[in-house]
């Protein structure tokens, strides 16, 4: 018996050995001085643009040749020359949603690939997280950036979910955070808790998207009585309600505003809620697979076989296509509309990368300008010595970032609010067909 | 003896009681003002109540898998929600295939049934796999061993199956001829739920009789009385233990295709919850007692699909339907507060001694 727990132990140490030997060393120094920083973080409820935030963010090498002093209020990146400009990625990148972290993360590859491989004479170091779409890998995600000083911009994440717990994190380290698609709006609403320095978005804010989605409900569908269904998820809770003011503004009725769990696969409950005061349309700005199983059982649902359907960008999908067979025929969709002969290269290059037929999600473009406003605000801040050494000031970074302005991206001309909203934004409607993918333009009809 | 009585009682049962009647009350005038309200139609709980049952039906075939594991090892397989994934989602590329050949709506029963027996096929060989590896090795080890290896070895199935097919959603085919609905006068029964229901009624039926009838299954109750003597009596454990497993697994993959009937969409991750709502029913019931588990799964499946509306709808609850799980989990912490030994638990106990 004994003879077992020495083998098991032994066993147990030869293994801790290896992965110590094996893990990065960056990692290793700087948990130390970051360990105090992901505790205060979720408190920091800081103006957009506050000037503290004093984190040991110190340069990852020893500063013994002579360059550029820094003069940043919360510190800089010093890079020797050669060292690589490091830019990570947090975003769903596996589970049920991630489609839409792996899609905008082939964006950013290909705006990698696009500048060459290197910003001001350094190669760009790209790696990142996987935020699983949630607040607990947010969480997770957020703390292991948050513990790397090498980092000097973060291009996500890709679910407002995880924006809430991740972002005061990386905003606390000093880091700008640029996402492609969260679009909850408290994110970049001035004075909400959930607004921190450091953060912007390339993508629409959904106080747009529901406005677009209520008026094409009212105006062109001509439905007044509609229901909404959300997950509790901030993002679709959020969508909901400002489809659900506007439409009511428009001068049409809400018949019921339901939730679902984002696990639940039996609807009838609520569905059989709805169909009490059947309404007309039924708005559902959710996920996967949720989505898929909600349009299948409504078609089962007495009272509710004709009632139109329409989600938001969430469900745009090929899972979906997959998930809800025959029954997704007429389902349509709220979503960004990128269009002209940059996107069309970029679509090209991105078919000829990746093997795809088609972008598998709708924030590719996001997150190639997101990441290009970052470039383009480090190539305007950074100070270069002589030496072929660079620095950047992180407070120098996010006041550039902040200040972007018609800054010609693939999504439109991309200006940024003071609180860091970026987009150009430009919904469509979409309809979606019965195995196909991805669904056509309905509307704006031209 | 009133004073023993009162010595008894102490301030943590006050309390458990009074969140028990509290909960009772809840669920009282919840229904009289949902039904006082009139919001909805009669016809509406009915179909609610088909629902239900279809879905009671199929949780009892995976509470098997839970019921009898438990009855010859007393142990908890909470791998067994994987057993129950990896039928379906294997046998729903086998679906796809027969539906783009057009042999589904050609033949509908005999397709039926061959994805039916490959499920079946599948989630048996995965949970004698299962047994075989994880649990054997450890049978002399404490209980709260292969508790714990349970967990792992349904983590690493999981992770298996998204590794092996991905972690999208696969659609289920329906054949033509179980789309569509009857009208038995005001209730809408649709084809799929039919035949959940008939599916799972038969499956019970056979594995009651297989547990009651055989000589196999004889072995299998003696093995639940007492391991040892049962051995030295000459009966094969190992070989008992593994039929146990396999027949839990056949039931699962069988339950794993009415449930894609039910719910037509399919992913790695689509045990979890199920499995849960079993294992709450098979507690339900009395773990351990067949007839228990089908019973427990029948009040779980109708309590989940009647009950937010119900109960709380109209105490003016936002959103109850997002409450669906929390009714089957109070069940089950009431369950084992109240009545450890679930509904049927004790006349078996009593029977045994």
């Amino acid at each position: 018996m004994r003879k077992h727990v020495l083998y098991v132990i032994s066993i147990l140490m030869i293994a801790s050995m290896i992965l110590a030997a094996c893990a990065p060393a960056p990692a290793e120094t700087a948990a130390p001085t970051e360990a105090a920083a992901p505790t205060d973080a979720p408190k920091a409820t800081e103006a957009p643009k506050a000037t503290e935030a004093p984190v040991a963010t110190e340069a990852p090498v020893a500063t013994e040749e002579p360059m550029a002093e820094c003069t940043d209020a919360i510190g800089c990146v010093t890079l020797a020359a050669g060292d690589p400009v490091h830019i990570a990625y947090l975003m769903v990148v596996s589970g049920a949603n991630e489609t839409l972290g792996i899609d905008s993360r082939n964006g950013v590859e290909i705006a990698i690939e696009d500048a060459g491989g290197e910003i001001l004479g350094h190669p760009i170091k790209f790696d990142g997280e996987d935020g699983g779409c949630g607040a607990e890998g947010g969480q997770s995600a957020g703390t292991k950036l948050a513990a790397d000083p090498t980092i000097i911009g973060v291009v996500g994440t890709s679910c407002s979910s995880e924006a809430r717990v991740a972002v005061p994190l990386l905003s606390q380290a000093g880091f700008v955070i640029v996402s492609a698609s969260n679009t909850a709006p408290d994110l970049t609403e001035a004075g909400n808790v959930n607004n921190h320095p450091g953060y912007l978005r390339t993508a629409h804010n959904d106080v747009v998207q529901g406005a677009v989605a209520a008026e094409y409900a009212y105006n062109e569908l001509g439905v007044t009585r509609a229901a909404t269904i959300h997950d509790g998820s901030l993002y679709a809770d959020k969508l909901q309600q400002v489809f659900a003011e506007n439409f009511v503004a428009l001068g049409g009725t809400i018949t019921a505003q339901e939730a679902v769990d984002p696990a639940q696969t039996d609807m009838s409950a609520v569905l059989a809620s709805i169909a009490a005061v059947p309404p007309e349309l039924i708005y559902l700005p959710i996920f996967m697979p949720a989505g898929a199983l909600i349009i299948r059982q409504t078609k089962q649902t007495p009272g509710l076989e004709e009632t139109a359907l329409m989600g938001a960008d969430g469900l745009f999908s090929p899972d979906l296509v997959e998930g809800a067979g025959d029954d997704v025929e007429g389902f349509k969709v709220s979503s960004p509309l990128t269009t002209g002969e940059a996107y069309d290269a970029f679509v090209a290059k991105y078919n000829a990368k990746f093997g795809t037929e088609a972008p598998i999600s709708i924030f590719h473009a996001h997150a190639y300008d997101a990441f290009n406003i970052i470039k383009a605000a480090i190539e305007a801040t950074a100070v270069e010595g002589a030496d072929g050494s660079l620095v950047i000031g992180r407070q120098a970074l996010r006041d550039a970032l902040y200040a972007t302005a018609n800054f010609p991206g693939l999504t439109g001309n991309l200006t940024c609010t003071p609180t860091g909203d970026c987009a150009d934004p430009n919904i469509a409607v979409y309809e979606y067909h019965a195995g196909e993918y991805p669904p056509t333009v309905i509307w704006p009809t031209e | 003896m009133r004073r023993n009585w009162r010595q008894r009682i102490t301030i943590t049962d006050l309390v458990v009681w009074g969140i028990g009647i509290a909960i009772g009350a809840v669920v009282v005038i919840g229904t009289i003002a949902t039904l006082r309200s009139g919001k909805y139609a009669p016809s509406t709980w009915l179909d609610l109540a088909i629902k239900g049952l279809a879905l009671g039906g199929v949780y009892a075939l995976i509470a098997m898998g839970y019921t009898l594991v438990y009855g010859v090892l007393r142990m908890i397989n909470f791998a067994h929600s994987e057993v129950f994934m990896s039928g379906p989602f294997t046998a729903v590329f086998f679906a796809n295939y027969l539906a783009r050949t057009g042999f589904l709506d050609q033949q509908p029963a005999l397709s039926m049934l061959m994805i039916l027996l490959l499920s079946m096929a599948v989630s048996m060989s995965i949970a004698l796999l299962l047994e075989r590896v994880a649990y054997r090795p450890l049978r002399t080890a404490p209980r709260l061993v292969p508790l714990i290896t349970a967990i792992g070895a349904s983590f690493f199935l999981q992770y298996t199956f998204r590794g092996l097919y991905g972690s999208g959603f696969q659609a289920y085919p329906i054949p033509e001829v179980l789309k569509g609905s009857i009208q038995i006068g005001a209730i809408r029964v649709f084809y799929t739920q039919i035949a959940a229901i008939l599916g799972a009624v038969a499956m019970m039926i056979i594995l009651y009789s297989i547990v009651q009838r055989t000589k196999m299954g004889k072995a299998m109750r003696t093995i639940s009385e007492d391991k040892e003597v049962a051995a030295m009596m000459g009966i094969d454990v190992d070989r008992t233990i593994a039929f146990t497993f396999a027949l839990g697994g056949l039931s699962a993959g069988a339950a794993g295709i009415l449930y894609s009937l039910l719910f037509p969409v399919v992913n790695f991750y689509m045990g979890f919850i199920p499995g849960l709502k079993a294992f709450t029913a098979a507690v339900l019931g009395g773990i351990g007692n067949v007839a228990g588990a089908f019973l427990g799964a029948i009040i779980i499946g109708l309590l989940e699909s009647v009950g937010p509306n119900l109960f709380l709808d109209g105490l003016g609850i936002p959103t109850p339907s997002q409450l669906k799980d929390g009714i089957a989990f109070t069940i089950l912490v009431f369950i084992l507060i109240f009545r450890p030994t679930g509904l049927l638990g004790e006349r078996v106990a009593q029977a045994k001694a």
